[in-house]
């Protein structure tokens, strides 16, 4: 530790005096501890990485990259692989940003250009700010109340008309992919909106005005000047959105049937990567662990490199759309 | 060209046109229409909170009572019951959280908001951290599993508060070091200009007038791990008794409504309404406060 460089430099019957030696030590132990407290968030990511890609390392030597084209999950003959748990995982995770994206975005428009007085506005955010504070298990419990007796009549109605189509070519019995991705949906929804809210809050007002003076209708200054200048941070937008719901566990747990399945059908049972966690780690053997974990390293590498993505997209459009106002 | 001849042809037709819009040209019904849509979307979007609100009051609220809070889990076939234990158990692995996020956060923040914002360490910090707020939280419950579960050999209180911990930490850090870049510049110089070191002008004047702002962040952190059950069901696990150690499996109001839901037994399932009705208003109760505390920042 460096000695205190202010040591006797204030003159004699000064009111002010430099900081002594203790407060000088104390201040250089604040700041290390401070750094020792940034440098534990870099830590914390390369020790999750770290310690689970060494739990999955047993799994990886003896499943090698076949795990992940391979359609068993066979503990018996301890035969693993995870195909459908990715096609499940995508598949939902996709039905889930379409649907969310579109109304996320929509909700972002509608609050962000006029549409309500301020204060109704304010009442509307926070409805859609609640929906994020739902937990997860609930949303759960609701889909299999709620939603999963409210559209089987639907999709089975669908099934006996349309199930020549793949998309429907299974009846809906009860858990299936339909549920869970409606439910996804509406989980990231609040993500999208209101990433996308401050995209387009991010905007200048004075393009606004521009394109209006310029006699556009308010639909035309929204989808043709609005949502282009936000066009970086709705992409991330989206892009967070889309890593929220590929690693959302416990909704889908409930609701998507966890069956081993590869199926186009909107109705068929399915498992998703997180799901397959929740649903066989809590009686897992030591060896169906070492599976598990190789799936959780597939999932944390798929989730980091969409995540740093969307966030590197934030960062950029942000830092330039502030540059440039 | 003079002024004159612009206008000269209009003269011509006879009256000045008329330049506001009619709805019925197609560009302006385009509009109309879209807005209405705008307005049905937001309407439907809204839907999903006012059902669930709904079921929980309507199907929560009907099995609300003081046993809830006093009695043990039913098994199977067993009528009535509570979930205290759940309870105690979720706040208890809340605390473990809390207590260990918001130290480090809270230094971590200090760091990245006024120490040395621009260094590299720093960004890559604030960057890790922005990408942590979208870990999967099951993952963050592998990875307890994988450095405490194995190595403690059993389930328990710990694995499941420091597996929220990992979850609350991004919260925290984000928005302590947003509240702290909102303290004005001139405070701070006044108190370097007194002689102060930064270690004091960070706990005399940036801390205190930030403390809102962090209180916000901190109590949105706990609100939103409080609700978090995926982390949890390999760390804490499930226990049907009072907790008695921190070392054992530990039930938790999650946990409960996840076991219960794929349960046959009507009573189970009434169980999970409840438990749904008091995680909901527990989660709800952090969020409002941290608006009430946030709305009293500078």
């Amino acid at each position: 530790m460096a000695a205190n460089a202010f040591e006797g430099a204030a003159p004699r019957g000064a009111i002010t005096q430099p900081p002594s030696s203790n407060e000088y030590l104390t201040d250089r132990g604040f700041r290390l501890l401070t750094v020792c407290g940034a440098s534990l968030i870099i830590l914390l990511v390369g020790y999750i990485l770290w310690k689970i890609g060494g739990q999955a390392l047993p799994a990886i030597y003896r499943y090698h990259l076949g795990f992940l084209i391979s359609t068993n999950w066979n503990v018996a003959d301890q035969n693993f692989g995870i195909l459908p748990e990715i096609w499940g995982t995508l598949y939902s995770s996709i039905l889930a940003l379409v649907i969310g994206g579109f109304f996320g975005l929509t909700v972002a428009i509608f609050l962000t250009q006029d549409f309500l007085p301020l204060r109704l506005a304010l009442v509307f955010r926070t409805i859609i700010e609640m929906l994020a504070a739902i937990p997860s298990v609930v949303f759960g419990l609701w889909g299999i109340f709620v939603v999963i007796p409210a559209i089987r009549p639907i999709a089975n109605w669908l099934y006996d008309i349309l199930g020549w189509i793949p998309f429907f070519g299974s009846s809906l019995s009860g858990p299936g992919l339909l549920p869970a991705a409606l439910v996804l949906a509406i989980m990231i929804l609040p993500t999208v909106a209101a990433i996308s809210q401050d995209a387009l809050n991010l905007v200048p007002y004075r393009t606004k005005e521009a394109a209006y003076g310029l006699g556009t209708t308010r639909w035309e200054a929204i989808l043709k000047v609005m949502v282009p200048t936000a066009a970086g941070g709705i992409a991330s937008a989206m892009v967070l959105g889309f890593g929220r719901a590929l690693g959302e566990t416990m909704a889908l747990a409930m609701l998507i049937g966890n069956s081993n399945q590869i199926s186009l059908s909107l109705f068929a049972p399915a498992q998703t990567l997180a799901s397959l966690l929740a649903s066989h780690f809590p009686e897992a053997g030591a060896i169906e662990v070492q599976a598990l974990m190789y799936a959780a390293l597939v999932l944390l590498a798929i989730t980091l490199v969409v995540n740093m993505m969307g966030t590197a997209i934030l960062t950029i459009t942000q830092r330039r759309i502030s540059g440039r106002s | 060209m003079t002024e004159q001849s612009v206008i000269e042809p209009y003269r011509i037709a006879g009256s000045a046109p008329d330049l506001r819009k009619s709805w019925t040209e197609a560009r302006a019904s385009r509009s109309l229409i879209l807005t209405v849509g705008a307005w049905i979307v937001a309407l439907v979007a809204s839907v999903p909170l006012f059902s669930v609100l709904y079921m929980l009051i309507v199907q929560g609220g009907s099995r609300l009572s003081l046993d809830l809070l006093t009695e043990l889990p039913p098994a199977g076939f067993e009528l009535g019951g509570g979930f205290g234990n759940a309870i105690v158990g979720t706040l208890v692995m809340v605390a473990i959280a809390a207590v260990v996020s918001i130290p480090v956060g809270i230094l971590a923040a200090t760091y990245l908001a006024e120490l040395s914002p621009e260094s590299k360490l720093a960004s890559a910090a604030r960057f890790l951290a922005k990408v942590l707020t979208g870990f999967p939280s099951i993952l963050a419950g592998v990875f307890v599993y994988a450095i405490l579960v194995l190595a403690m050999g059993t389930y328990s209180a710990w694995a499941g508060g420091i597996s929220l911990a990992v979850l609350m930490l991004p919260t925290v850090v984000l928005t302590a070091e947003e509240a702290m870049k909102t303290v004005p510049r001139r405070m701070k110089d006044a108190a370097l200009g007194m002689g102060c070191t930064r270690t004091q002008m960070i706990w005399k004047i940036v801390l205190p007038t930030a403390l809102p702002g962090i209180l916000t962040g901190v109590i949105l952190g706990v609100a939103r791990v409080a609700g978090e059950s995926a982390p949890l069901l390999f760390t804490a696990l499930f226990s049907n008794y009072w907790l008695h150690s921190l070392s054992e499996p530990t039930a938790s109001l999650s946990i409960l409504i996840y076991n219960f839901s794929s349960m046959p037994f009507d009573n189970q399932i009434e169980l999970a309404w409840a438990a749904s009705l008091i995680l909901v208003l527990i989660v709800l109760v952090f969020n409002v406060l941290s608006r009430v505390v946030g709305r009293s920042r500078i």
